[in-house]
């Protein structure tokens, strides 16, 4: 192999190639490299960054979830229902988790211990609980009334937003536990193989609810932060986010097999995804050819993967 | 008779290993050949190459003189050359028939004609001597059946070379008979079989000539199989010379360790008992489908049990999951290492970390250096030959993963009773005697081992005491002063032929 192959295809792959293509942006790109460019660029990711922290121990685990985008917008909808009902933000808060984390463990028992498949379980729920964000709000946007709700999207610490804060919290924490915790090895043994991590002594079930509540309690906080950044709880609102969260994993490496995952590869893989949206933007391209790049990079991604997967086969 | 195959001055490098190195040999028209050597000696590598799934770095492949130049599969078959491989590779949802003519299927613009697909697989299967109906989907197929299917297949496809990969390694002695008859009578065709197994008794009655490798290299090539013994061969394959593989020798037993009482489950209908001492290794032996490993599931409480109890030195272990019978001291080295055993993608160091890694774990968060010191000293103690624990276990030769699995095991604290399904299948001799020995140490010290094993000679060798299993019962409980090679088979052998139920 010449090193130019080896360097694209080894561990590190995916970030030379990040590296490269935002060197290349930033200087052909005008505006690209500004601060207030990067910072709304990372705005725009953290649903998806949030939201794939766990979707990564999902799909580590050779699970699938569909159901986030209806989560996202149900907890949403959830936190400023009961907030305006109560006037009380922390309220509002725990509302949203309580309903996040619910979605989350309904989706976990079912799929667990009723042994009903991870995609066709979370098909069904984002149907039923996008139906529940759509009865409480009766299909309209609800609107905050407490506008300090406002500022938990709004506030910035050392002048960078909250929002962005909290999603680098969440990369930092779930890459602890994926490479740091029996929790996160326990994941990447039951995606590897199920059943011989189960005769070692792994409880499989349990650790498949956990990772699917934990998805939903993850996906409520994605919630609150969405709302108060649109100011409303919008039934509607993230719609097609599993599809941009999947894709984002597995752009950054994680295998739909399962057993593999890389909290960097994750990060890179949301980051590519926020860059070629905001480069668009940028050139003033028309929105519906974003559908077509973001598809085109999806696809090159897995090609790329799995030329590394032969090349890591061969060398075994 | 001239020289039909030949392989000249083969060399296949991957990075880190050097798989082949200037290997030839060759084989006569008509001749069934064998392929010995340790795990990781380059047969796999070998067969590869004649597969054309991977071509040689250096040398070349020769047919009836020709020098072959194929770069895949498809064009090895063109060649005439047919690997069987230990995973077969049929469709399971699809017909016999279908199978045979898969890629290539008979026919009018795409619309297949079912009767004559039926009519022709029918005949060809009578003619080379194969019992299995043509309309039969494959998954209802035992496996010793399909292995006849893809023995069909070669030969619809006029293979003039068929080497076959461990091919007996999961069939039943009467299964065994009917693929040797089939050989027979593919030899008298004058088809080339090239024969891998480490089975030397299967070598010695099936084949006319004999390659051994070791690392890599041509150990021995023996034209006339009739001039060489079996102590010779496996002094060749390891190196070195090994009188006696079983090496057992008496221990002293203790008071009873593990009892097992009346339990049943849904593949396991007529309650089993039995006990096994401090200290004592117990043998099942039995024919495939007589419920070894499913009575093995249960007790480890892998499967949900209708009834009975295990409890090991006085106290019962809880139903019904693994992880109980583990925190009780009962481990498993389950019997198919690649589907229940190894998590393949992962190191290592995390296979053997996996159970064990919760003693040194606070509050779920990993030690990584006590994980490092643990791999290390296990690969030492075991001596698992792998260049770095975080080598993917995938990568390592049969024996080598059954040490990793024994050493995930060893690094639990409080082990009593081990339960070890297979323990050398698909392992080579050297690494047999290895695992025999941690078997007896662990013996010693004073644990329950209960060892299942289809290989007659392996649980007369290494066990203190037999139990028989036939047709889900314990049909005989036979102690080593008695052990009998006649007696144990008699009692393995249903009165009545019964269907033959497929290992799990």
């Amino acid at each position: 192999m010449t090193s130019l192959k080896k360097l694209l295809l080894g561990e590190q792959g995916l970030v030379v190639i990040f590296a490269v293509a935002f060197a290349i942006v930033a200087l052909t790109v005008p505006n690209f490299l500004t601060e207030r460019n990067m910072l709304g660029l990372l705005q725009s990711v953290v649903t998806i960054g949030i939201v794939a922290c766990t979707m990564m121990f999902c799909l580590a685990s050779r699970d699938f979830d569909l159901s986030v985008g209806s989560t996202v917008a149900f907890s949403g909808m959830a936190a400023v229902m009961a907030s305006n009902a109560s006037g009380s933000i922390l309220i509002g808060l725990v509302a949203a988790l309580l309903c996040g984390g619910f979605v989350g463990l309904v989706n976990g028992v079912v799929i667990a211990h009723f042994r009903i498949n991870a995609l066709i379980t979370t098909l069904a729920t984002m149907q039923i609980v996008r139906g529940f964000a759509l009865i409480a709000s009766d299909g309209r946007a609800v609107g905050i009334n407490d506008p300090s709700f406002y500022q938990l999207a709004l506030s910035k610490f050392l002048g960078i937003p909250t929002p962005i804060w909290v999603m680098g919290a969440f990369f930092v924490v779930f890459g602890f536990v994926l490479n740091r915790t029996v929790f996160g090895k326990n994941t990447l043994a039951i995606g590897g193989n199920p059943e011989a991590s189960r005769l070692a002594g792994v409880n499989v079930s349990n650790m498949r609810i956990w990772i699917f509540a934990l998805q939903g309690l993850v996906c409520a906080v994605a919630g609150v932060l969405l709302a108060s950044r649109i100011t409303s709880g919008q039934p509607n609102a993230a719609t097609g986010l599993e599809l941009s969260v999947i894709s984002a994993c597995v752009l950054g490496g994680v295998s739909l097999a399962g057993g593999r995952a890389a909290m960097t590869g994750v990060i890179v893989g949301v980051l590519i995804m926020g860059i070629a949206e905001n480069v668009m933007n940028l050139l003033n391209i028309q929105a519906f050819y974003q559908y077509v790049v973001r598809g085109l990079i999806l696809l090159l991604a897995v090609l790329l993967d799995n030329l590394r997967s032969a090349a890591a086969g061969r060398r075994s | 008779m001239q020289d039909f195959l030949e392989f000249r001055s083969i060399s296949k490098g991957y990075p880190g290993v050097q798989a082949l190195s200037d290997v030839s040999f060759s084989v006569r028209k008509g001749a069934v050949h064998g392929l010995m050597g340790e795990n990781g000696a380059g047969k796999s590598t070998l067969i590869r190459l004649l597969s054309g799934d991977q071509s040689a770095d250096e040398g070349e492949i020769l047919i009836d003189g020709e020098a072959q130049s194929y770069r895949s599969v498809r064009d090895a078959f063109r060649a005439g050359v047919i690997v069987i491989h230990q995973e077969l590779q049929l469709v399971p949802e699809l017909t016999v028939a279908e199978n045979l003519w898969l890629g290539h299927f008979p026919g009018k613009g795409g619309v297949i004609d079912r009767r004559r697909l039926i009519r022709i697989v029918g005949e060809k299967l009578s003619e080379i001597g194969i019992d299995v109906d043509p309309s039969a989907k494959i998954a209802s197929l035992s496996i010793g059946e399909r292995q006849m299917v893809e023995i069909a297949k070669a030969v619809m496809l006029d293979a003039r070379v068929i080497a076959l990969d461990e091919p007996t390694s999961s069939l039943s002695s009467r299964e065994s008979e009917i693929l040797f008859a089939l050989i027979e009578r593919l030899r008298s065709n004058g088809t080339v079989i090239l024969y891998v197994s480490h089975r030397l008794d299967e070598i010695f009655r099936l084949c006319d000539s004999l390659t051994v490798l070791r690392d890599g290299k041509l150990a021995a090539h023996h034209p006339d199989i009739s001039k060489v013994t079996r102590d010779q061969i496996i002094a060749e394959m390891v190196g070195r010379e090994i009188s006696n593989i079983w090496g057992w020798r008496t221990r002293d037993l203790g008071t009873e360790r593990l009892r097992v009482d009346t339990i049943s489950g849904p593949k396991l209908k007529t309650p089993l008992s039995f006990s096994v001492r401090r200290g004592e290794i117990l043998g099942f032996f039995g024919l495939i489908g007589a419920g070894r490993s499913e009575m093995t599931r249960l007790v480890y409480g892998a499967d949900r049990r209708h009834q009975g109890t295990v409890t090991i030195d006085g106290t019962t272990v809880p139903a019904d999951s693994p992880p109980q019978s583990i925190r009780a001291g009962m481990v498993l080295c389950p019997e198919d290492r690649k589907f229940d055993g190894i998590v393949q993608g992962r190191s290592i160091e995390e296979n053997m970390a996996i159970s064990s890694r919760r003693h040194f774990s606070p509050f779920g968060i990993l030690d990584l250096k006590k994980e490092a010191e643990l791999a290390d000293r296990f690969i030492a103690k075991l001596r698992v030959r792998t260049p770095s624990r975080k080598q993917d276990i995938i990568n390592l030769s049969g024996g080598n993963q059954q040490k990793v699995i024994l050493g995930r095991w060893l690094s639990e604290q409080g082990v009593r009773v081990l339960i070890i399904d297979e323990p050398t299948r698909g392992i080579d001799v050297g690494a047999k005697s290895e695992i025999y020995e941690i078997l007896y140490e662990l013996a010693a010290q004073g644990m329950a081992i209960v060892v299942i094993s289809s290989e007659l000679p392996e649980v007369m060798g290494i066990t203190d005491r037999i139990l028989v299993m036939c047709q889900g019962r314990i049909a005989a409980d036979i102690a080593r002063a008695d052990f009998d090679e006649r007696r144990i088979l008699a009692a393995a052998l249903p009165d009545v032929p019964t269907e033959q139920v497929q290992p799990s």
